[in-house]
């Protein structure tokens, strides 16, 4: 296929849509689905009249993921679209008697608020627009057309060259910088070389892979099959969480719809490139979003990681150099390619470019995902685009960055959202979840869940994880039952010190950082809790010192 | 002489390791493919148990201790059978700070039930998730396959009384 061909195709299917009079959207992410979307739709197609006048369409994930089932209504001329709330099977009939002449004011979700206005998708731009099952909708959406012009009228280099330009930065939590990865596995003189699309999106309260898998599974497999194209390899994987059945399923239709058309295969549009995508099941275990573990799972292997260098880029997957970016990161290519580097580095940043998405969630009033560009601060995300903490609570902290990240306090809400400014106060961008907490939620408790998160997801090769994780757990536990000292306090510190400086994976140097950004906000919570020093007798100090070592 | 590879045989003539044979054939029966092959005993028998492991690891020709190792090392993997109805229980950050754990305390206290077991009849087991990615609908349950969001204590209970 040639770009020309592509081109016309895309017009001809948007030709087609336009012949419609009225879009109904109904959103079949899995939040949405889980709350009864499909009765919805069901009932929408029902009541759809006959003809082409009006089209019924399952999409991806609409965002506000607290107000569904969401439907949108799109009707030609109109340029606002207008979005119902919270529906219900039995609202089909009115909400298809009212297209073209009213709204349906019962049911209406109002898109002027900021959660709306104040997002900028990049990444989520097909999301809850296009069909995900449908290649067709990607098309018309000027999908694949990067993949296409880049293989038919640039070289490898020059792909490569748009990426460095760009600035993206691993979306996965690192954020390492995209381009400089690429190069090293590109540089490799090596016969055979992967690419893997990190899909097993262990942090609890995180959703935003999710959200992409299911709702633009084709933009993940172009701007692999692109990365692909600039660094040489030929096979592909994609190592998704079984927890998500819906997102597995789409993938792999999607695969199968490309390789059909010529998009993905032996010889992608009559070009020397080809390159083969498998989708590799995850069997949940955290570790295995650290790159090494995941490679060995993928090879059938416990995933277990080891020591680094050498990088993945240099011995990677059975050996060879691979590839290993998050689908985020992946999501970014496509438009990258598209619309050039420097397009994409005048969004965010002097040092974190570009747009990132988050998973709002917890005592927050719009839960839901959201896109804005890096850079913008904590307070707009919480307070405007989250509309703030429900039930008239207090805000107490946001916790960024899952188990390997920290708890912020409302000190910190002017803080620009980016990469460096967050590791810089103790937590880290992660993928993306951030957890809203009010004044009902004990710091201490919050530090214990994740250290007990980290104690029982260690993959136990190295010592500092397997055994120093424990052991802060049981202090935690013990500082939070009211029965703990200050030395153990002092000791709880100092073993974060230790597991931080010796793990062996990222997730060993990251399990204290919850504990520390606590202690390091929220000190009186835990010192509140200590049996004061004068109550201690010695007999018991020593009995409790045995115990710990 | 050409090489032919002697087929193990499955442990019973039950018509569900088909589909297993299918998921092996399909990846060539090669040993990188167990977490793969793993996953549709579990899904067609529900856990997996040792005369099911012994036939993955002769059918791949792999060692038994690595196919334990493996079974054992992922989360998602069990060696018990499960109830007839399982109560999947989000313990995600979302799902923790609104009130997951009294989900499961409450679901533990009338069923006798502890945390990851099944009640000593059989009929409900009781199992925490990491995250199940509905932090739109925190605290949800995964009940009997099917997602129940924003719930209480009295809600959830009602909902298991129902199905049960």
């Amino acid at each position: 296929m040639h770009i020309d061909e592509l081109n016309e195709l895309a017009e001809q299917i948007r030709t087609q849509h336009q012949s419609c009079q009225h879009c109904v959207r109904v959103c079949m992410a899995a939040s949405c689905q889980s709350s009864g979307a499909d009765d919805v739709l069901k009932r929408l197609e029902d009541a759809a009249p006959e003809g082409d006048q009006v089209q019924v369409k399952s999409v991806g994930c609409m965002g506000l993921c607290s107000a569904g089932p969401l439907v949108e209504v799109r009707s030609r001329g109109d340029d606002q679209p207008i979005m119902y709330q919270h529906v219900e099977s039995q609202d089909a009939e009115e909400i298809m008697g009212s297209l073209g002449d009213s709204v349906v004011q019962r049911l209406e979700c109002p898109t002027s608020i900021p959660f709306f206005q104040r997002q900028q998708k990049i990444v989520l731009e097909n999301s809850g627009i296009i069909d995900p099952e449908d290649i067709e909708d990607y098309i018309a959406a000027d999908g694949y057309s990067a993949l296409v012009e880049a293989l038919t009228e640039s070289s490898p280099a020059e792909v490569l060259n748009e990426v460095n330009l760009s600035g993206l930065r691993g979306r996965g939590g690192g954020g390492y910088p995209t381009g400089l990865k690429w190069s090293t596995v590109a540089k490799m003189p090596a016969t055979q070389k992967y690419v893997i699309c990190n899909a097993d999106e262990g942090d609890p309260g995180a959703f935003m892979d999710r959200a992409v898998l299911e709702s633009d599974p084709h933009r993940i497999l172009e701007g692999m099959a692109l990365a692909a194209y600039a660094v040489g390899a030929n096979r592909g994987y994609i190592y998704v969480r079984a927890e998500y059945p819906l997102a597995i399923d789409r993938l792999k239709k999607s695969i199968r719809q490309a390789t059909r058309k010529g998009l993905l295969g032996a010889n992608v549009c009559d070009t020397p490139f080809s390159f083969d995508i498998e989708v590799r099941l995850g069997a949940g275990a955290f570790v295995c979003g650290e790159e090494t573990a995941l490679m060995q799972s993928v090879e059938g292997e416990r995933g277990q990681p080891r020591p680094r260098p050498p990088y993945p880029a240099e011995l990677g997957l059975w050996g060879f150099p691979t590839l290993i970016n998050n689908v985020e990161t992946y999501a970014n290519i496509a438009p990258i390619v598209r619309n050039g580097g420097e397009w994409f580095a005048s969004i965010g940043t002097e040092r974190s470019k570009g747009t990132k998405v988050f998973a709002l969630a917890g005592r927050i009033h719009n839960t839901g995902l959201i896109e804005v560009p890096m850079g913008v601060p904590l307070r707009e995300i919480v307070e405007e685009i989250g509309g703030g903490v429900p039930d008239g609570r207090r805000f107490k902290a946001v916790q960024t960055g899952g188990p390997s990240g920290g708890c912020l306090p409302a000190e910190q809400m002017d803080l620009p959202v980016d990469y460096d400014s967050l590791r810089e106060v103790g937590s880290i961008m992660g993928s993306g979840g951030m957890i809203v907490m009010d004044e009902t939620s004990s710091m201490v408790d919050v530090a214990r869940y994740f250290m007990e998160f980290c104690m029982t997801e260690s993959c136990g090769k190295c010592v500092p994880c397997r055994v120093g994780t424990y052991q802060m757990h049981e202090l935690l536990t013990k500082i939070a039952a009211g029965k703990g000292t200050s030395a153990d306090l002092a000791l709880l510190e100092e073993l974060c010190e230790v597991v931080q400086m010796t793990s062996l994976c990222g997730l060993g140097q990251t399990a204290p950082n919850p504990v520390v950004s606590t202690l390091q906000y929220f000190r009186h919570e835990y010192e509140e809790k200590l049996i004061r020093d004068e109550f201690v007798d010695m007999e018991q100090q020593t009995e409790e010192m045995e115990a710990v070592s | 002489m050409p090489l032919q590879r002697i087929k193990p045989t499955p442990p019973s003539d039950d018509k569900r390791w088909k589909l297993i044979d299918v998921t092996m054939r399909r990846n060539g029966y090669a040993g990188h493919a167990l977490i793969e092959t793993l996953h549709s005993v579990q899904d067609a028998f529900g856990y997996l148990d040792d005369p099911a492991m012994k036939f993955v690891a002769s059918a791949l020709n792999l060692p038994l201790s690595k196919v334990y190792g493996v079974a054992t090392f992922y989360h998602l993997f069990t060696l018990k059978p499960k109830g007839k109805h399982t109560c999947v229980v989000c313990t995600g950050t979302a799902c923790y700070i609104k009130g997951a754990g009294e989900l499961i305390d409450g679901v533990s206290e009338k069923y006798d039930v502890p945390l990851g077991e099944t009640t000593a009849d059989r009929n409900l087991s009781l199992i925490g998730a990491r995250c199940v990615g509905a932090c739109g609908l925190a605290p949800a349950v995964v009940l009997d396959g099917v997602m129940l969001g924003k719930l209480k204590v009295d809600d959830l209970l009602e909902h298991i009384e129902k199905v049960i």
